[in-house]
């Protein structure tokens, strides 16, 4: 295609990505160095609350926020440079827990960031080879079973996909919450009491066997499309040459489908390191948090109203940085295929 | 799974409208009204209101039993869409910010208070009370900086629940200090009565850095020292930590997720029988629509953390605002609707349903636990930002120490870092 069609083509799509992508982007690392704090002065005041028969009136000094002309707070705001950064990422804290005597990477992994990383990381590594192993498999399955009912199958194996992911999480929470059916019936197997939500490790196995459940129909909906094109004459010389079922799977099938592979890789990758809906479904704040979750509580309002902008854009860029190097591996790998098939 | 899915639901908004003659009725509207209305007029009697109301009116407010019985009661005016909404707490300094704000009456307490006072989002009503606040005792009138800002309705506060018959039953007294409470929980355990000796409003966040408030209280602690800096990190708030978590060993391992309606459950369905809990909750306990052991609660004072010492409990109010971003004439209309939703009629009709403020209330056997632990001599609530912010800082980092996974020292001094980093983006402390 010439230089120029090309651009006429993809014009829109690149004024679609500055206008919703590049430029809030550049809004939000703005933030992340910028500090905005509300002016406050100290103020004696006579504050009177209910007690029992009078009320409780009292006359103290309390800081409280100034306001301006308008009604409303007065703020500044300050350029911190990385200020933001080290709080989130709590380097003074991490500093102490490698120093002699601190309590090493334990201590390092009680800290918020720290510890919303190692959880996003490992449910993401955890889950990749499950749901692409576990797609694999379904589509090879339904592959072999009569084309009759194929559609059937393939229906039935759609559906924890279509399910919207904070409501599949919800069920499976009550399904074992307290004394929910499937716990009730672990409970009766083992003969002991469980509690599979007080403490953190079997939030966590419940949330990577949700996640596997919910994304693993999405790899084998492309695996088995990917399945409907290969090609039966190698096969069919394969079985000539004698080759068994696993070896037809290892040396034909699947370099078929690699190039599918690092595409489910590639999605789930991205999708699962911004995981957040089995972090309000499971109700896991005290246990597990994940990144995209450390920035939704940096951006609730605390008790006083007051949301931590600078460090919630501080977060969003440390997990997007954290998405690209996650993805560089795969990026590299499609680019060189690309160049080999264009030569 | 009935106690898991019923917490959702209930922490989803229930909203309910009702309309005058002349209302606007969408179909939608309808459908909701009719669904809460049926559960919410068995409440509250068919009072008229007092006039005719025709400015259309919102309020946004928590949903627990009195604020059923308050909104109802509004309704009768006319034109009113009334929201309640267990996450209020989230909603409200956002909906009152806007102009015009996008609800005209918001339910408060000493702590949601303070957003709004701090954003200037709420106006000072000494005028309206002077013009329609006849009826109000001067008990109600919640000043800041001098100025009325606020209309209390009823106080609240976390004292002891107990299953009275099975106290009588083992021949345990009712306990004063919490040393008392885990000798009875000892005994309970072994008897085997209840699935576990006690409850706790233990949720991971507000509810556990609550407990923690209520604790710290009773052990003597200061809170914020008057320059603005913590105090949390002391012998109080060790030995706190300390009783939180010799409490927790009696209760369901899972009360990392037990918050007010969760105990309420565990006491309506017998699962529990002692448990530091809401004032406003006993009259759902005592439902019986609900509760399986109608009758059968007794109530006390918070326990005593120290012999002789304070209960360890805070008090606090709930009442009404009005938002700043709208009209004068909205805001009258508000403040007179607010007014109606009340009254001495209201309080009359829904007795139990809390410990009111208003003229007409006859305090029942039930608010004795409340009574006495005012009277005991537990402080109020501070409706001020540094309390917030080291609330919000308790409630970040406490359930480190409950789910064991740093010592108390530790958990209290990430606690204190915490409510720095907030207090100087806020400018507290330099």
């Amino acid at each position: 295609m010439k230089g120029k069609t090309f651009m006429m083509f993809v014009a829109p799509s690149l004024l679609m990505m500055l206008l919703f992508i590049a430029i809030p982007l550049g809004l939000v690392l703005n933030q992340s160095f910028h500090e905005t704090k509300a002016v406050v002065e100290r103020v004696t005041t006579e504050n009177c609350t209910p007690g029992f028969i009078a009320p409780t009136c009292t006359t103290e000094t309390r800081t409280i926020p100034k306001l301006g002309a308008d009604g409303k707070p007065v703020t500044v705001t300050d350029f911190v440079g990385f200020d933001v950064y080290r709080r989130v990422l709590d380097l003074d804290a991490v500093a102490r827990a490698l120093s002699p005597g601190g309590g090493g990477i334990a201590d390092i992994l009680q800290i918020d960031y720290w510890k919303a990383l190692r959880f996003t990381l490992s449910f993401t590594f955890i889950t990749l080879p499950l749901v692409v192993g576990l797609g694999l498999l379904i589509a090879l399955a339904v592959n072999a079973i009569p084309r009759m009912l194929r559609g059937p199958a393939i229906f039935v194996t759609l559906l924890p996909f279509i399910v919207t992911p904070v409501i599949g999480a919800l069920a499976i929470r009550w399904l074992f919450l307290g004394d929910g059916i499937l716990t009730r019936a672990i409970e009766w197997v083992l003969q002991q009491d469980i509690s599979m939500f007080a403490q953190g490790w079997t939030i966590e196995i419940m949330m990577l066997i949700y996640k596997v459940w919910h994304v693993a129909p999405f790899a084998f909906v492309v695996f088995y499309a990917a399945l409907q094109t290969v090609d039966q004459d190698t096969l069919e010389s394969a079985i000539v040459d004698g080759a068994s079922r696993f070896d037809r799977l290892r040396y034909v099938v699947i370099p078929h489908l690699a190039p599918l592979i690092v595409f489910v890789s590639l999605i789930h990758l991205m999708d699962s390191y911004r995981v957040f809906d089995e972090i309000i479904g499971f109700a896991s704040q005290a246990h597990v948090i994940s990144l995209q979750y450390l920035t939704f509580s940096f951006l609730t309002p605390d008790e006083t109203g007051n949301r931590a902008v600078a460090r919630a854009a501080a977060s969003s860029m440390l997990t997007m940085i954290g998405i690209v190097i996650l993805l560089i591996p795969l990026l590299v790998r499609t680019w060189r295929m690309h160049r080999e098939s264009r030569r | 799974m009935r106690r898991g899915r019923h917490d959702e639901l209930h922490s989803l908004k229930a909203v309910h409208a009702a309309h005058g003659k002349q209302g606007r009725k969408s179909m939608i509207r309808k459908v909701l009204a009719a669904a809460a209305l049926s559960a919410i007029m068995t409440a509250s009697a068919q009072a008229a209101c007092g006039f005719q109301n025709t400015v259309p009116v919102k309020s946004l407010t928590s949903a627990f039993e009195a604020w059923k019985a308050v909104t109802a009661a509004m309704a009768e005016c006319g034109n009113i869409q009334s929201e309640l909404d267990q996450n209020f707490r989230a909603k409200q300094p956002a909906a009152f910010a806007a102009n015009p704000s996008l609800y005209q009456i918001g339910g408060v307490a000493n702590g949601t208070l303070t957003p709004l006072v701090n954003a200037g989002t709420i106006r000072p009503l000494d005028d309206l009370v002077a013009k329609y606040g006849q009826n109000l005792s001067p008990n109600q009138l919640i000043k800041v900086n001098g100025k009325i800002i606020a209309v209390a309705m009823m106080v609240n506060t976390q004292h002891l629940v107990y299953r009275d018959d099975i106290l009588k039953e083992l021949g345990i007294p009712v306990p004063v200090t919490y040393a008392d409470v885990l000798a009875a929980a000892e005994k309970i355990k072994a008897s085997g009565k209840v699935q576990y000796p006690l409850g706790g409003t233990f949720k991971a966040g507000w509810d556990l850095a609550q407990d923690f408030n209520n604790m710290f209280v009773g052990f003597g602690g200061t809170f914020v020292k008057p320059d603005n800096m913590p105090g949390v990190n002391s012998e109080a708030g060790e030995k706190a930590l300390d009783m939180m978590k010799k409490l927790s060993a009696y209760m369901d391992p899972e009360f990392l997720v037990s918050e007010s309606t969760f105990v309420q459950k565990q006491f309506q369905q017998g699962k529990i029988a002692m448990a530091n809990l809401w004032a406003s909750r006993l009259g759902a306990l005592d439902d019986a629509k609900e509760s399986q052991f109608v009758g059968k609660f007794g109530v006390a004072a918070a326990p005593r953390a120290i012999e002789g010492g304070l209960p360890s409990s805070t008090l606090w109010w709930d009442g009404i605002v009005i938002a700043k971003n709208i009209s004068d004439t909205e805001a009258e209309a508000a403040f007179r609707v607010a007014i109606e939703g009340i009254d001495e009629e209201m309080v009359k009709a829904n007795n139990a349903a809390a410990i009111w403020l208003v003229k007409g209330y006859t305090p029942g056997k039930m608010a004795q636990g409340a009574l006495d632990t005012a009277k005991g001599g537990a402080p109020n609530y501070a409706s001020t930002t540094s309390m917030g912010l080291l609330h919000a800082a308790i409630g970040e980092k406490i359930a480190d120490f409950m789910a064991g996974r740093r010592d108390a020292k530790a958990t209290l001094a990430e606690i204190e870092a915490s409510y720095l980093v907030k207090a100087k983006e806020q400018g507290l402390v330099k």
